[in-house]
């Protein structure tokens, strides 16, 4: 059990901190939350700074563009960029997050040209449209059809929860190929140009007074047979490999940033003098044993997947059981630190209490996570 | 940076298990609650198989091993309830208190107001003068409460204070185990329990606090610094308490009869929480460590 960096990771640090040091004071003010395009436009210039200086897809293998970086370098990068304040990233997650590495894992040679440049020169967004009205957590009951027609798919239904739809360039589609297959076994892979006919966006507004995703209406879009990666009625195989990624990876800077709030908090408590209420001490105590054990976590998974080669296990549902509820206590120990400054939303960490009410929700709920920590990993018989 | 169990490690552990399992696995245990007493001879057994030496250096006698591998051996000896004072011994070879490191002295320690099998053992360190017996509610650990004697530095070694953290760890992992077993085997309205979302959730629940206690252990192991081991303490104990009362739960009516061993483990997790001394000082221990040097999170 090993803590302690190699030089060459020590190297990667010092380099990449030298880097954000000297690239992050020239970037661009930060746009306003509300102003989609302008969102798009940071991201992507965000996104076109880290490919130039060659940190883009560090964590995608080699052969895909990607950096090929170990998973501790790839640790080192969030962790660094999360303390130096870089950009997060933002309209870029679902093209390297879910729908790059399912393409560099699962598609053709053609498809892996067409697609991945794009995504790690940031060119192109992409968006993900799996979730359905009626297929949330049991997204295997999704509906929305395709039918073949000539050289192309003819897809009809709805999707639901999709981030950056309305500034995305492609969305990682999962449509129904066979209803008369087993549930899992007619759902196809689809990348759906979404500038396509027949596509209507309308924006949902978060309970934060937020438009961060939308319903997606699909009216006889017309998907080219070429843009399925994977076989037909393979899709959610292809799909599995995503959703792994997910929640392997995508904490590791909100993690650093909690650690940083928690500090925050406790100087704004001396501040206000309710650092004097022990029960509140306490609290902070207890919350910033939680918060070291979630970093340890971490390095702890990370260690296991440099052991594995490089595949997030079910690991990642442990640790989002226990990241997604520990988020939710930090906020609710901050409106604690605020008393009747909790109430107001112009004050720091309001609207962040208000947003990490979707942690149990979105990319699995917490009771689907215990599901799956339960059947995959304790070997418990599935219920009914 | 490789944040995992190396082979030797890996080989430790299994080789302490083992041991463990072998000279004390169930009967062994079940006969221990029956006739209460220090065995003497697998003291001297675990002496002889290094577990107090294990940190003296081998040009001692010792085994020469770190912190790291002392805490996988306490997480073994926490799975199968161990009985004894070890962790006190353990830490007096450490000392060089002469014949603790071999098993032939029984060393105990004041530690958080008690002290553990005073009347077998043949060192006590720390002031247990007007010690006063307990009906102890755990029938493996006979306990003496100690007046405070004064002097304020009642703070347990931060040492005894991991390592019972790694006991805690070993427990709550057993009795995850317990329960799933458990939960997989017996069957209501014609399915076994485990197949219910209920009864499910509260295994997987054991299981996270489990692997996060175990994240948390491990590093201050790593570390040894009192930050860390304040925060594995608060997620172990937290793993071992509510891991055994969660066992307890899905075990039902049987989880509540004595010749279950869910309450040892549950008995013997409240002894230890106890033992590491008073939660408050870990608690503020971090909540001042927020107020301290913002690089300090580097860590």
């Amino acid at each position: 059990m090993d803590l302690t960096y190699t030089p060459e990771e020590e190297d990667f640090r010092a380099r990449l901190r030298e880097w954000l040091a000297k690239v992050l004071p020239a970037l661009p003010p930060k746009p306003s939350p509300a102003d989609w395009p302008a969102r798009r436009a940071y991201d992507l210039g965000w996104q076109r700074t880290l490919y130039d200086a060659g940190y883009a897809g560090l964590h995608w293998p080699a052969d895909a563009g990607g950096q090929g970086a170990t998973p501790t370098q790839h640790l080192i990068f969030l962790e660094e960029t999360e303390r130096a304040g870089a950009p997060y990233v933002g309209a870029n997650f679902v093209g390297l997050l879910h729908a790059g590495p399912t393409i560099a894992a699962e598609g053709t040679p053609e498809q892996r040209a067409r697609w991945l440049p794009p995504i790690l020169r940031g060119k192109e967004v992409w968006c993900q449209g799996f979730s359905e009205p009626d297929a949330g957590s049991d997204l295997a009951a999704l509906r929305t059809r395709a039918r073949r027609d000539g050289d192309a798919y003819v897809v009809s239904g709805s999707k639901i929860w999709t981030s950056h739809a309305e500034v995305a360039d492609w969305c990682e589609l999962l449509v129904r190929t066979d209803p008369q297959a087993p549930r899992h076994r007619g759902i196809t892979w689809l990348a759906m140009p979404m500038d396509a006919p027949g596509i209507t966006v309308r924006p949902l507004t978060t309970l934060a007074g937020s438009a961060e995703f939308a319903e997606v209406f699909l009216d006889e879009v017309r998907v080219p047979v070429s843009h399925r990666v994977g076989e037909e009625n393979d899709g959610w195989r292809v799909t599995m490999v995503t959703l792994s990624f997910e929640r392997g990876t995508a904490f590791v800077g909100e993690v650093v940033a909690c650690r940083r709030v928690l500090g925050e908090l406790a100087r704004e408590a001396r501040k206000n003098g309710r650092w004097d209420d022990p029960v509140l001490r306490r609290r902070l105590g207890r919350l910033n044993a939680e918060f070291r054990a979630l970093w340890r976590l971490t390095q702890w998974n990370v260690g296991e997947a440099e052991r594995k080669s490089g595949v997030p296990g079910v690991g990642g549902s442990v640790f989002k059981l226990r990241y997604s509820h520990a988020r939710q206590e930090l906020y609710d120990a901050a409106a604690d630190v605020l008393g009747v400054e909790a109430l107001d939303l112009g004050r720091s960490w309001v609207p962040e209490r208000l947003s990490s009410l979707s942690y149990t929700i979105a990319a699995g709920t917490s009771q689907i996570q215990r599901n799956i920590v339960a059947e995959r990993i304790l070997g418990l018989p599935k219920g009914r | 940076m490789h944040f995992q169990l190396t082979d030797d490690q890996r080989a430790l552990r299994g080789g302490v298990r083992e041991l463990f399992e072998g000279r004390f696995g169930r009967e062994a245990l079940r006969a221990a609650v029956d006739s209460p007493g220090l065995d003497r001879a697998l003291w001297r057994e675990l002496g002889e198989a290094g577990l107090f030496a294990l940190r003296l250096p081998e040009a001692e006698g010792g085994v020469g091993l770190g912190l790291p591998e002392a805490v996988l051996a306490f997480e073994e000896a926490g799975r199968v309830l161990l009985p004894g004072p070890v962790v006190a011994t353990h830490l007096a070879a450490c000392s060089r208190v002469p014949g603790a490191a071999t098993g032939e002295t029984v060393v105990t320690a004041v530690q958080g107001g008690l002290v553990e099998w005073l009347d077998e053992a043949d060192v006590v360190r720390g002031d247990a003068s007007g010690a006063e017996p307990l009906r102890s509610v755990d029938p493996l650990t006979p306990l003496h409460r100690v007046p405070d004697h004064g002097g304020g530095g009642s703070s347990t070694d931060p040492v005894a204070v991991l390592l019972t953290a790694a006991e805690q760890l070993g427990s709550a992992s057993r009795t995850c185990e317990l329960a799933v077993q458990h939960a997989r085997a017996r069957e209501q309205f014609g399915q076994p329990i485990g197949a219910f979302q209920a009864v499910k959730h509260l295994c997987a629940d054991m299981l996270v606090r489990v692997e996060t206690a175990r994240a948390a252990v491990y590093a201050a192991a790593v570390t040894a610094d009192p930050r860390d081991i304040a925060a594995a303490r608060l997620l172990a104990d937290e793993a071992a308490v509510r891991g055994a009362r969660d066992c307890l739960q899905v075990h039902g009516g049987m989880g509540f009869t004595w010749e279950s061993d869910v309450h040892l483990h549950l008995k013997r997790a409240w002894v230890r929480s106890c033992r590491s001394g008073d939660v408050t000082e870990s608690e503020e221990t971090l909540a001042g460590d927020l107020l301290a040097d913002r690089e300090a999170m580097a860590a």
